[in-house]
């Protein structure tokens, strides 16, 4: 095979889409897992929500049959037929609806998605339609609830001694078709996802941290405030490292860890050729963070990028 | 640690004041503080608009968002030619595209999109979708002959159609008397609409499936409306033999046009879809489908409101209406008001429509 060696998850699940003003953004796709989550959470908030209704439904009809005194035989009075049409609509009605409404929302998702934290959008950029939205919930009938009701009463009927010949077997295997599409394509669609030209993906949630080149020793003139000695690195020091270096240094200050930061202080000091001291690692990490940068971005500005320690 | 910024998230436009501009040492960072306060005015009005749909927004933060949006993303293009600061870049990136979601959402809610499919989207739609109707159509007639010849051939194929139940009155050889039993009316109308709501979810099941099948290529469609309309035909076929068809037809018009015509609808749904699929044209076939989709998803949410009719006329009306006559008047003034609704009633499309 001459396939490139497997990426990480979450770079495979990486997709980029284009954007009127023609600006490449990075998208992630929802990994499998978190959309069955997301269908199993918004399914048992349905069925709560109905069994919750039915047995307020049940304890008012139940009060007007005691107070209108009639036997259960007789009991198909109008208000009593009225509550069993009712009923039948609101589940059609919660059924389509909730996940109808909530797609078309703001934030295209349903609760279920929202608390796993994906929502639907259009494939490659275009706007969400309620179509879309429309043709992705009703297949999602057919893919799952549909075969799964067929085979439940299907496994009721084999045990209570009928034949169901092969009936059984074209159900599961329906069943699995549908249930396996997602791991057969490259976006992880389902097949209402094909037809709606829609795919389900994560959700941003990035907070803005803060400016690192305004705190401690990474400013201009700044000095350590432990030592009150100020470091300054060397064309040559500078030059070991890269983009990617850089980019995990700023990893490591923000989520500061002493342990960590000593290590990362000490294999840094023995790569420029300095001695490691002890107890001033921040400071020193800041400052040569802050003019690493500051290189590196000098020479991004004249076209000289530099992606790692080895290019 | 600086204390969290509490008043992004409740005022109104109100940011901290970010650090000293000139105590940054890197441009990139003095380009980034320049600009953090409009990204969080951004962040705040999209965070809003997520929340509760747009009644919240105050009217200038909603005239600012385009040029707040585009400041974001031209933000991030620089950003990404002049700084190395990770974080910075994936907030950029995370916030350009949850402001591109907003503005570049769905335009209307579920309310809206309701409104202007019953007036003219689901006609519209029907109307793009004749050629598979016609198809369809055909193969429903062909389904009906097809029943009636096979029944009439061979009797035994009308028990292999019609699975034997007990108590079934509707089988070769039955009288007169009981045939015309079967299509009298009810006396009341009690338990009518309990039969009606399972008339439904049986009847929009079908739709349903015949629509989702399309994606085979469309041909369990077509398979699906043949064995449909055979019943049809063996029906048909077994009333012709004691002459009584024309009170069959009568009693089925009822609430058939409109239920035919869902069927029929669904099954050129399905066929749209399976034929984007097996011929997609220039387009490639996962943009083909997905054009195609869409436009047999609004017919089919038409289709459930055909059948919710359906059941209706078949719960009450065909059990309480006597009368050859007056169920052709029904059925007929249904089918009437369906065909002048879909292919008479044209009003102009919204000028901004972006169903395509």
């Amino acid at each position: 095979m001459s396939r490139k060696p497997a990426a990480p998850p979450a770079d495979r699940r990486a997709r980029i889409m284009i954007t009127p003003e023609g600006l490449a953004l990075p998208v992630t796709i929802a990994p499998r897992a978190s959309r069955a989550g997301a269908l199993i959470i918004d399914v048992m908030i349905i069925v709560t929500g109905l069994i919750i209704f039915q047995m307020v439904m049940q304890w008012i009809a139940g009060g007007l049959l005691d107070s209108t005194g009639f036997d259960l035989e007789g009991g198909e009075t109008g208000a009593f037929e009225f509550l069993i049409i009712l009923f039948a609509l609101v589940v059609f009605v919660t059924w389509y609806g909730y996940f109808l409404v909530q797609e078309l929302g703001p934030r295209g998702a349903t609760l279920g998605k929202r608390i796993v934290g994906i929502r639907v959008a259009a494939r490659g950029g275009a706007r969400l339609t309620p179509e879309a939205v429309i043709a992705r919930n009703l297949l999602r009938d057919i893919e799952i609830f549909y075969p799964l009701i067929t085979l439940v009463v299907l496994l009721v009927m084999a045990n209570t001694g009928q034949d169901i010949g092969i009936l059984g077997w074209v159900a599961a295997g329906w069943f699995a078709l549908f249930l396996l599409f997602p791991f057969f394509n490259h976006d992880s669609l389902r097949a209402g996802d094909i037809v709606a030209g829609t795919w389900v993906v994560d959700r941003p949630r990035t907070k803005l941290a803060e400016v690192l080149s305004t705190q401690g020793a990474a400013t201009a003139n700044g000095a350590s405030e432990v030592t009150g000695a100020r470091y300054d690195f060397g064309e040559a020091e500078l030059s070991v490292y890269g983009e990617k270096e850089l980019q995990t240094l700023e990893r490591m200050l923000r989520d500061a860890q002493p342990d960590a930061l000593k290590a990362v202080h000490a294999a840094i000091c023995r790569k420029i050729g300095w001695d490691p001291g002890a107890g001033d690692e921040r400071a020193f990490l800041e400052a040569f963070y802050a003019q690493l940068r500051a290189k590196l971005e000098g020479d991004m500005r004249f076209g000289k990028r530099k992606a790692d320690k080895h290019s | 640690m600086k204390a969290p910024i509490i008043s992004s998230w409740f005022g109104r436009g109100t940011v901290a004041a970010p650090p000293d501009i000139e105590s940054a040492a890197l441009r990139s960072d003095r380009f980034r503080l320049e600009r953090e306060g409009e990204w969080r005015r951004l962040e705040d009005i999209i965070a809003r608009m997520e929340r509760g749909g747009m009644r919240r927004i105050a009217d200038e933060d909603l005239m600012a968002l385009p040029a707040l949006y585009r400041t974001a993303t031209s933000s991030l293009s620089v950003a990404r030619e002049t700084s190395l600061d990770a974080a910075t870049l994936s907030y950029l990136e995370a916030l350009v595209q949850r402001a591109w979601f907003q503005v570049y959402g769905p335009r209307m809610g579920f309310v809206r999109w309701l409104r202007g499919f019953l007036l003219g989207g689901w006609s519209r739609a029907v109307r793009a979708l004749w050629l598979d109707i016609c198809i369809a159509l055909f193969v429903m007639v062909a389904g009906t002959i097809v029943g009636w010849l096979l029944v009439a051939q061979d009797e035994a194929w009308y028990y292999r159609l019609f699975p034997a139940s007990p108590g079934e009155a509707r089988v070769p050889g039955a009288s007169r008397e009981q045939l015309l039993e079967v299509l009298a009316t009810e006396e009341n109308a009690s338990g009518l609409s309990a039969f009606a709501a399972q008339l439904f979810s049986n009847n929009s099941a079908v739709c349903i499936l015949a629509f989702a099948l399309g994606f085979a290529f469309g041909i369990p469609s077509l398979l699906l409306l043949v064995h449909n309309m055979a019943l049809l035909g063996a029906l048909l076929w077994l009333y012709d033999g004691q002459g009584i068809m024309v009170e069959l037809a009568a009693w089925l018009s009822v609430h058939g046009t409109t239920e035919l015509f869902g069927i029929l609808l669904s099954g050129a749904a399905g066929l749209h879809i399976g034929r984007a699929m097996a011929f997609p044209g220039k387009l490639p076939v996962l943009d083909a489908a997905g054009a195609a989709g869409r436009r047999a998803a609004v017919v089919m949410v038409g289709v459930v409101i055909m059948m919710i009719v359906a059941a209706v006329l078949e719960a009450f009306p065909r059990q309480l209406v006597e009368g050859t006559q007056n169920r052709f008047m029904i059925g007929g003034t249904m089918l009437l008001f369906w065909l002048s609704y879909f292919f008479l009633y044209r009003p102009a499309p919204p000028a901004e429509s972006g169903a395509a």
